[in-house]
């Protein structure tokens, strides 16, 4: 900001490559009643846009601060999981050794791979995702600012969840896959696995809210003019990966329901004895847990997109080329979760189906390797000299990736070859090529991340040796673990053996990978100091130390003040070729779209998703201790659940729902703005009065969420039906005809009334709101008649998957009762309008998906006894 | 771990030699366990191949990029990102797929066995061998000839997993599963639980023994048996 030139003005678009030939008409951008001089507006803004010191700690919601409470969090947890693996380690350091008793290292290999998969690597790169998105797409936030702080409490209090029951002795036991029946209550009698259940659900609803905010952010909030083909490629790793998330992450959240329904109350959905299967949780749990190592690798390899280009002096090469791989590869991911199942006895041409798909992966994984090759190869020389450096540390971790990976992935191949995983299965083979991929295609990517975006994040530049020596240390210590554990598992090593024979022939190797594992921890432990000495001592880092072409580096400051941007350009051309330091100054001074701050509100250009051109103003929430509260009532659900303490259950879930219906944003939304000037000429409406609005985005994004949930439970159901044994059961469970009618034609009334209300005049639509909100309930009370009309659930699957979609239609009919309520109620205080309706917007849009949906759980009994007495023998 | 392994089948043995072991899937005693042997050297070697071709493109356009650019982008993508792995990967399917048939056929009529796991031991049955008693956690199979093992669980899932006579097997509860499994000679074989099974399967080990057809009989039959107890290399 102070570093802001006083030379002659120059307009944003003439230093844009390709600068539109014909701009708007200038026009003074300091509409309203808003600050014009530079320093003013800096003020200004910061004053609207900070975190309040002090106990306002808790209540922060802007994405840098947030963001990097997940990455540091996410560190802490990597700490405590390196702890583990140490522990590991010692274990089988020797032959026959009794450091650690079998129990507590079950416990530990759990919570090792738990804490890794779940607390380290998913929050990691959802921190960085939410530091950097808002500031590479040209946002001052992310779309639902309090959504990121309430997913960021979820995933605090999941985690200490389960590291508390760590400490307590209490912790899962099962394994991080949690296999049934090894985890269902006769063999997993304690608290261990509810903890992992509830533990890890409570961490997922963090993921998914994160999915849904990063999905939006991407599409609606970016400069005016980055149409989607101009987004930096970060944006579209990370729009992959949410859109991931949003389908992979239900069928583990549906299957966590499941078991902890079973574990809980005996619902038999993965007892053999009665209906169920264990095999139902392996397919819902590699439904999950495949696409998870991709949804793991992408981030990074997104990292890595954008950072080869900056040292290479030029962009991405085969931008295009380099998104349509990742685009295949988010497909072929869904179709590959059976080779985790190759010894589970299914039939061997389905397995060579998915052995082949399994195989087709290392194509689009080539594609960008090769991307990134040629990028360096065709890298071009800096005009600053001082940007010009030889193999900064971050290249070495990229070294380090390239090294790795390849070799994860040419293992991840044979593995995928099914003869060969018959013997590889299941022994240290496999763990040896999960740390290659997931060390090598995830960490070393972050750390090269971490080490190019300290500058930003710090505003420090970071010199010394001690990055390299912690590099080659954490290198070299890496490979020497996890190298030779490749032979350790053909060698007849299984995983999660706590102890073997000396005549095994495996010791020596065991020893070298336990000393190796201390030199990777030293590696870490250099690297973190190297980070806090640059943080406490570094010198201070110039603006946009690397020459980079996108907009992250175009902020005023190191680091970025909590506004991020006092003005947005317009983007004229591929977001990874622009010019940040002529920028700075230019948006620094307010010039662009929306240099102003008026009111105090919180503006953010909304733009048009293709096209990126300016739509609306979206207005984000000031910082509220909502977010803390909502999460902490959302703790005592799953407190209450762990100790089963139902009825508190109960009342702190409407604890909850009432938490979020005082979240709708307030003082401009209480009557109509009108079309505001945005700057540049643009007049635009706010979101509040915009057609659709973030909110109906979010909507949408996690109906895809939810959908996923409702189809993997009725393939769960139908697996059951003809996969399973014991079925058809001896007395099938016949629901009565009425309810279901009853239910059938209140759905239809609720989209037809919810409908009317939104159409024509709005500020009479109370009748027909108070039409939908009796229509839900009624749909509500059809459903309980269903299921209280079942036989005793604990006796077979059957009824058990017949009471779980009809749970899931109640449940969706209260919401729908909810949004209703919540319609009128907005109503009533003059928060809707014809032109503020996104109340009302919700409700309809609620209805429509919940009328095929709600259609398809009651046509789902027929289907399934149909499907029960076809697949008799 | 050995890359003079393309060098010369001798050294092969050689490195077979160093990784030998009771449990080791590389120092193979049958022909199943010994098609997957192969597989892995083949497979070795042409990872190593093509981990050293990729390293070195990697590190010629890091250090030398003045001569790799001369090779367009659009080159580089297509050339490494298709032409590269798809003439790797399809015959890969292709022998895998065969390969995987043929440790599946039968053959002959094979010896059947039952393998029944329980928290933490196996009891083995012999269905075809009237008076043969189930035995705990050793198996005994005629040398030479094909064993078909019927696989199931009583509690959790175990696996059943001979390393140096071929693959693993699941043990899931409410199902039965099957593996073939061959010893060329007779000897004894280690076999171990392959999934994980609750705080005794470290220990959930059991031995096979392949016996010369005339001393299988009275091995069944509860006599001590004949064959050596040592693993044969």
């Amino acid at each position: 900001m102070t570093k802001a030139p006083s030379g002659p003005e120059e307009t944003v678009e003439s230093l844009l490559p390709g600068a539109d030939p014909a701009p708007a008409p200038a026009q003074p951008a300091a509409p309203g009643d808003g600050v014009t001089d530079p320093l003013a507006l800096d003020a200004e803004l910061r004053r609207i846009w900070a975190t309040g010191p002090g106990w306002q700690r808790f209540a922060a919601v802007n994405h840098s601060v947030v963001g990097l409470r997940f990455m540091v969090t996410s560190l802490v947890f990597f700490t405590i999981g390196g702890i583990l693996a140490m522990l590991i380690r010692v274990q089988l350091a020797t032959p026959d050794s009794g450091f650690l008793e079998p129990g507590l290292y079950a416990q530990v290999f759990t919570m090792h791979g738990t804490v890794m998969m779940f607390l380290f690597a998913i929050p990691l790169f959802e921190g960085l995702a939410m530091y950097l998105l808002p500031k590479m797409l040209g946002a001052r936030d992310m779309a639902f600012p309090r959504l990121s702080a309430y997913g960021y409490w979820c995933y605090l209090f999941g985690g200490t969840l389960l590291i508390v029951a760590m400490l307590a002795g209490a912790a899962p036991d099962s394994g991080w896959f949690m296999y049934t029946p090894l985890s269902s209550q006769p063999f997993s009698p304690g608290i261990g696995a509810d903890v992992w259940l509830l533990g890890v659900t409570f961490v997922e609803i963090s993921a998914i809210s994160a999915a849904v905010e990063i999905t939006v952010t991407i599409l609606i909030l970016r400069a005016p003019g980055m149409s989607m083909d101009r987004m930096p490629v970060f944006a579209w790793y990370m729009l992959t990966v949410a859109a991931m998330m949003l389908v992979g992450f239900p069928p583990l959240i549906l299957g966590s329901i499941l078991l902890e329904a079973e574990r809980a109350f005996g619902l038999p959905f993965f007892d053999p004895l009665r209906g169920g299967d264990p095999l139902l949780w392996q397919h819902l749990f590699w439904l999950f847990g495949h696409p998870e190592v991709y949804i793991i690798f992408l981030p990074a390899a997104g990292a890595l997109s954008t950072l080869i280009p900056v040292f290479a002096g030029r962009p991405l090469a085969g931008y295009r080329a380099v998104v349509a791989a990742l685009v295949a590869m988010a497909f072929l991911s869904f179709g590959l979760w059976v080779h985790h199942m190759y010894t589970t006895g299914l039939p061997h041409l389905s397995l060579a189906l998915f052995s082949a798909a399994s195989t087709l992966v290392a194509v689009p994984t080539a594609v960008q390797i090769f991307a990134w090759i040629a990028t360096l190869a065709q890298r071009r020389p800096k005009p600053d000299p001082k940007t010009r450096p030889g193999i900064s540390v971050s290249m070495l971790h990229v070294f380090g990736f390239f090294f790795i990976f390849v070799m994860g992935g040419l293992t991840g191949v044979m593995l995928a070859i099914v003869p060969f995983d018959w013997q590889a299965h299941d022994t240290h083979f496999v763990v040896a090529h999960l740390h290659y991929v997931l060390i090598g295609g995830f960490l070393f990517p972050m750390l090269a991340a971490g080490y190019h975006w300290l500058p930003l994040i710090s505003g420090r530049a970071h010199d010394g040796p001690a990055g390299r020596l912690g590099f080659w240390l954490v290198f070299a210590g890496f490979n020497g673990t996890f190298f030779l554990m490749h032979i350790t598992g053909l060698m007849g090593m299984p995983r999660r053996v706590h102890a073997y024979d000396a005549e095994s022939g495996w010791h020596w190797l065991n020893l070298i990978s336990s000393v190796s594992s201390f030199v990777m921890a030293i590696g870490f432990a250099v690297i973190v100091i190297d980070l806090l000495l640059t943080l406490r001592f570094g010198r201070k880092a110039e603006p946009d130390p690397w020459q980079a072409a996108t907009l992250e580096w175009a902020v005023p400051t190191l680091p970025p003040p909590p506004y991020n941007f006092a003005a947005f350009p317009r983007i004229t051309g591929r977001a990874d070729k622009l010019e940040p330091r002529k920028l700075a100054p230019v948006l620094a001074r307010g010039e662009g779209y929306l240099g102003l701050a008026r009111h105090g509100w919180m503006e953010t250009p909304g733009v048009s998703v293709a096209r990126g051109e300016p739509e609306q103003i979206v207005i984000l929430p000031q910082q509220t201790y909502l977010p803390l509260w909502t999460g902490l009532a959302t703790g005592a659900v799953f407190l209450s659940l762990l100790f089963k303490v139902y009825p508190l259950a109960i009342v702190a879930a409407l604890v909850v729902v009432a938490l979020f219906l005082r979240w709708p944003v307030g003082d401009h939304a209480a009557a109509d703005q009108g079309e505001l000037p945005a700057g540049e000429g643009a007049v635009l409406p706010l979101s509040s009065e915009a057609p659709v609005p973030p909110a109906i985005w979010a909507l949408r994004v996690v109906a895809v969420a939810d959908g996923a949930l409702l189809a993997s439970l009725v393939f769960g159901g139908l697996f059951l039906a003809i996969a399973a044994p014991g079925w058809p059961p001896p007395v099938w469970p016949e629901l009565p005809v009425l309810p279901g009618v009853v239910a059938a034609l209140a759905l239809v009334v609720a989209w037809i009334t919810s409908r009317m209300a939104a159409r024509g005049d709005v500020l009479h639509g109370a009748p027909m709101l108070g039409a939908a909100l009796a229509a839900n309930l009624a749909t509500l009370a059809s459903v309980a008649w269903m299921i209280g009309a079942l036989p005793p659930l604990q006796d077979h699957a059957a009824q058990a998957v017949l009471a779980a979609v009809m749970v899931w239609l109640g449940l969706h009919a209260f919401i729908g009762a909810v949004l209703a309520f919540n319609a009128l109620r907005r109503l009533r205080t003059g928060h809707v309008s014809a032109r503020r309706r996104i109340d009302i917007d919700l409700l309809r849009l609620w209805q429509a998906g919940l009328l095929p949906a709600g259609l398809v759980v009651l046509g789902f009994p027929t289907a399934l006894k149909a499907l029960a007495l076809a697949a008799l023998p | 771990m050995c890359p003079a392994l393309l060098v010369s089948p001798l050294l092969l043995a050689g490195c077979e030699g160093l990784v030998a072991g009771p449990l080791s899937a590389l120092d193979p005693a049958g022909p199943q366990a010994r098609a997957v042997a192969l597989l892995w050297w083949s497979m070795l070697a042409a990872a190593a191949v093509l981990f050293t071709l990729v390293m070195g493109l990697y590190l010629w356009a890091l250090l030398r990029p003045e001569a790799a650019a001369k090779i367009p982008a659009r080159r580089w993508i297509i050339f490494g990102g298709l032409v590269l792995p798809l003439p790797v990967l399809l015959p890969l399917g292709v022998i895998a797929l065969v390969l995987g048939e043929s440790i599946l056929r039968t053959g002959d009529e094979p010896f059947r066995v039952t393998a029944h796991a329980q928290q933490w031991h196996w009891s083995f049955g012999y269905p075809g061998q009237p008076g043969a008693a189930e035995t705990i956690d050793v198996l005994h199979i005629p040398a030479g000839r094909t064993v078909e093992v019927t696989v199931s669980s009583a509690d959790v899932i175990h696996s059943f997993w001979v390393p140096r006579l071929g693959g693993k097997i699941d043990a899931i509860p409410g199902r039965e599963t099957r593996i073939l499994l061959t010893a060329d000679d007779p000897g004894g074989y280690g076999g171990q639980c392959a999934e994980y099974c609750g705080t005794g399967h470290s220990f959930m080990a059991f031995e096979v023994i392949a016996h010369p057809e005339e001393g299988l009989a009275a091995a069944l039959a509860g006599e001590t048996p004949s064959a050596p107890q040592e693993p044969a290399e």
